[in-house]
C-alpha cells in the first residue's frame, strides 16, 4: 500500500512536469493554432536563465526565477515578432518545421552558452523530503504539483474573467470577427508566445529542480510531454493538466509493475508507453479528452 | 501565343507556352529540356572519377537520401500528409535488408523489393491513421511512431542486435556483376564508385517512376486530397484508396532508401533512425521544394552535402573550437545551428524551395529578350 501510494505520487509528481510543458503548447495553440515544438527549447532556455542568474550571479532563488521567466517571455516575445509572424497563413507543415528549425538554434546556443556539463540551478528545495502517510516525497516535487495546478488556476483564471483572455479566445475562434471588434491579433499573438516563455520557465525551472540539474536533455522532456497534450485535446488547458497527469501516472505504474512482469518487453517499455496510449486512445477519440471537435464545411 | 512567340517562331518552337492540357502533362516539354536532361546525367555518370572517394561517399548518402525524400515528397508535398515517421519507415527498410539478404542470404533484386514491400506493408497499417487524423493530430501520432520504431530497434534484439546495431552483409550482386567491385572498360571502380552508380540509377529509375505518379490519375487525385479532401471526396476520389496508397507508396521508398543505406554502410544501428532523421527528412523536402520531384533531389543533395562542406572549412574559423564539455561553438554545434537557420531562412524567404528559385530562372528566360 504503502509502496502504491509513493507510486501515485511520483506518478502525480512526472505528471505535473509533463503538464507544465504541455501548458505551454496549450496557450500558444489556443491563441495562434501552432503547435510549438521549440517549447523544449523555452524550457532549456528557461533553466539555464535561472542558473545563470542564482548561480553564477548569486540572486536570491525567489528572484531569479521571476526574472528568468520575464527575460523567456522577452524572447518569445521576440520569436513571434521576427519569425512567427510571418508564417501566419501558411501550410501546417510550414510552421512546423520553422518551430523545430528555432529548437536546432536555441538547443545550440545553449550549448555555446552553457556547455555541455550538468549545471545546477540553486534552487532551495534540494535533495530535502518530507514523510507523508508512509510515503516519502521529495520538497520539490510537492512545489511542482503545487505550481502546475496553480499555473492551471491562473490559466482559467486568463480565459475566463479577463478582458486579455477573452479577447485572446476571440482571436483563436475567428480573427477577422476578433479584428473587427478591435482585437489586434499581433498583440494576442505576442501575448500567447511571451506567456509561453514564463510557463515554460517554470517547467524547465522544476524540471531542473533538486538533485537534477540542467542539461540539453531536458528539452527532450517536451517531446514525452506531446502525448500528455494530445491525450487531453490540443486546445485544453484542463485537458493538458488532466493528460499530463494521466502519461506520468501510467509512465511510473508501468516502469514499476509491467516491466518487471514482462521482462520480454525491455527495460525502457515505459518510455514508449505515452505514445501507444496516446494512439490508442485517439483511435477513439480524434480530439483528444477535453478537445474541441474541428467542424468542417464543403 | 504571345506576341514575342510569334516573332521569334524559330528561336522559341520549344518553350513551355502550352497551348493544350497534354501540353502539361508531357515529361520533357522540350528538346531544350531533353539535352538539359541528358547533360545532367552525363554529368552525374563522370562525376564520381572527377571529385575523389570521400565526395563520392557524400553523394552516394546523398542518393540514398534522395530517394527517401522523394518518398516524403509524395506524402507530404502531394498529398499533405505531413509525417515525422520517416526515420522509422527507414529503419524498418534497413534492418528488413539485413534480415533478408544477411541473414536468410536472399539474392540481390529480391532483398531490396522484400525490404520495400515490408516498408510498404507497414506504411498501409499506418496509412488509415491518416483517415481518422488530420493536420497536427497526424503529426504527433507520427512522431510517436519514431519512439515507438526506437524502442522496437534497441529491444528486439534477435533482429535488430539491440543498441549495439547489427553488421549486414547485403551485397548488390546479380550474377556475375557486383556492384561493389564492378569493372568498365577494363578499368576497376572501387566500391564507393560502383554503389554511386548503382544508387544513382536507382534515384533516375525511383524519380522517374514517382513523376509518373505525379502526372497521371492517382497523382491529380493526391494533389485534390491535398488542396481540400472534403472536396476530393465530393468530385469522386476514394480518401481511403489514396491515403492508404500514398502511405504505402511513401514509406515502400522509405524502406528502399533504408535497405540500400544498409547494404552500403554494412552496419546499422538505432541511433542511425532517430527523430534528427525524420527532421532532416522533412527539411530536405522544405529545402528543395515542396510537391516537386526535382525538388527532392536537391534537397536532398544540398542537406546531405551541408555538413561535410562545414566540417571541412569550420577548422580554420577562429571562433570553432575543437569539442570538450566546455561552453563555446563546436563542429557539431556550428552544423546543427545552420540546419536549424537554413530551415528556418528558407521558410521565411523561399517557402518553394530551390526548385521555385529554378523555375524563376526559367521564367525569366521563357519570353527572353521580352521578360517583363
Amino acid at each position: 500500500m504503502t509502496e502504491f501510494l509513493q507510486l501515485c505520487f511520483n506518478g502525480l509528481a512526472l505528471g505535473a512536469r509533463y503538464a507544465l510543458v504541455a501548458l505551454g503548447f496549450v496557450i500558444i495553440y489556443r491563441a495562434t493554432g501552432v503547435i510549438n515544438f521549440a517549447q523544449g527549447g523555452l524550457v532549456v532556455v528557461g533553466a539555464y536563465l535561472t542558473h545563470q542568474l542564482v548561480t553564477r550571479w548569486s540572486l536570491p532563488f525567489a528572484i531569479g526565477v521571476p526574472l528568468a521567466m520575464v527575460g523567456v517571455a522577452g524572447f518569445g516575445l521576440l520569436l513571434e515578432r521576427f519569425v512567427l509572424r510571418r508564417m501566419v497563413g501558411q501550410p501546417v507543415f510550414a510552421i512546423i518545421l520553422i518551430t523545430l528549425g528555432v529548437l536546432f538554434v536555441l538547443e545550440q546556443l545553449s550549448t555555446a552558452l552553457w556547455g555541455y556539463d550538468v549545471l545546477m540551478i540553486g534552487d532551495p528545495w534540494g535533495v530535502r523530503t518530507v514523510n507523508l502517510g508512509g510515503a516519502t516525497i521529495r520538497v520539490a516535487d510537492a512545489w511542482t504539483i503545487g505550481a502546475a495546478l496553480m499555473t492551471l488556476g491562473a490559466f482559467f483564471a486568463l480565459f475566463r474573467r479577463t478582458t486579455l483572455g477573452i479577447a485572446m479566445r476571440a482571436g483563436a475562434s475567428d480573427p477577422e470577427a476578433a479584428l473587427a471588434h478591435g482585437i489586434s491579433p499581433r498583440a494576442i499573438h505576442g501575448v500567447a508566445w511571451a506567456i509561453a516563455g514564463a510557463v515554460a520557465t517554470i517547467a524547465g525551472v522544476l524540471l531542473a529542480a533538486g538533485p537534477k540539474g540542467v542539461d540539453l536533455t531536458l528539452s527532450s522532456v517536451a517531446f514525452r510531454a506531446f502525448p500528455a497534450m494530445i491525450l487531453g485535446g490540443l486546445d485544453s488547458a484542463e485537458g493538458a493538466v488532466a493528460g499530463g497527469i494521466i502519461i506520468g501516472v501510467v509512465e511510473v505504474f508501468t516502469a514499476a509493475y509491467l516491466t518487471p512482469a514482462a521482462p520480454w518487453l525491455g527495460a525502457n517499455f515505459h518510455v514508449v508507453m505515452p505514445y501507444a496510449l496516446m494512439i490508442a486512445i485517439l483511435m477513439v477519440r480524434p480530439y483528444g479528452l477535453f478537445g474541441t471537435e474541428e467542424v468542417r464545411r464543403v | 501565343m504571345s506576341a514575342p512567340a510569334r516573332v521569334l517562331p524559330g528561336l522559341l518552337r520549344n518553350t513551355r507556352l502550352t497551348t493544350e492540357y497534354r501540353h502539361d502533362l508531357v515529361l520533357w516539354r522540350s528538346r531544350p529540356a531533353q539535352a538539359g536532361a541528358l547533360l545532367v546525367v552525363a554529368a552525374f555518370a563522370i562525376a564520381p572519377f572527377v571529385v575523389g572517394t570521400y565526395w563520392t561517399t557524400v553523394l552516394v548518402y546523398a542518393g540514398i537520401a534522395a530517394i527517401g525524400a522523394i518518398g516524403l515528397n509524395l506524402l507530404t508535398g502531394y498529398t499533405g500528409q505531413v509525417s515525422l515517421g520517416h526515420a522509422f519507415f527507414l529503419g524498418a527498410g534497413a534492418y528488413a535488408a539485413s534480415v533478408f539478404a544477411g541473414r536468410w542470404g536472399w539474392p540481390f533484386p529480391f532483398w531490396l523489393i522484400a525490404a520495400a514491400a515490408v516498408g510498404g506493408a507497414i506504411g498501409g497499417v499506418v496509412g488509415p491513421f491518416a483517415l481518422r487524423l488530420r493536420g497536427n493530430y497526424l503529426v504527433i501520432v507520427t512522431l510517436g511512431l519514431v519512439f515507438i520504431g526506437q524502442y522496437l530497434f534497441e529491444n528486439w534484439h534477435s533482429v535488430t542486435g539491440g543498441l549495439t546495431g547489427v553488421a549486414v552483409r547485403a551485397p548488390v550482386a546479380l550474377g556475375t556483376v557486383d556492384v561493389g567491385s564492378l569493372s568498365l572498360f577494363g578499368r576497376r571502380l572501387s566500391r564507393v564508385q560502383g554503389y554511386y552508380l548503382f544508387v544513382w540509377t536507382a534515384v533516375l529509375v525511383l524519380g522517374l517512376a514517382a513523376k509518373n505518379i505525379t502526372r497521371s490519375r492517382p497523382g491529380r487525385a493526391l494533389q485534390a486530397i491535398r488542396d481540400r479532401d472534403l472536396a476530393a471526396e465530393v468530385i469522386g476520389v476514394s480518401l481511403v484508396q489514396y491515403k492508404v496508397g500514398a502511405f504505402v507508396v511513401s514509406s515502400g521508398f522509405a524502406a528502399c532508401a533504408g535497405a540500400i543505406y544498409a547494404s552500403f554502410a554494412r552496419y546499422v544501428s538505432p541511433l542511425d533512425f532517430t527523430l534528427v532523421l525524420s527532421i532532416q527528412y522533412v527539411a530536405m523536402i522544405v529545402v528543395g521544394g515542396v510537391g516537386s520531384i526535382l525538388g527532392a533531389i536537391l534537397g536532398a543533395l544540398f542537406l546531405t552535402a551541408l555538413p561535410r562542406v562545414i566540417e571541412s572549412t569550420a577548422g580554420q574559423l577562429p571562433f570553432v573550437s575543437q569539442g570538450g564539455g566546455d561552453a563555446g561553438i563546436t563542429i557539431f554545434t556550428l552544423n546543427q545551428a545552420i540546419f536549424g537557420l537554413l530551415i528556418i531562412a528558407f521558410l521565411l524567404f523561399e517557402p518553394w524551395g530551390m526548385v521555385e528559385i529554378w523555375r524563376r530562372i526559367k521564367r525569366y528566360f521563357l519570353a527572353w529578350p521580352f521578360s517583363y
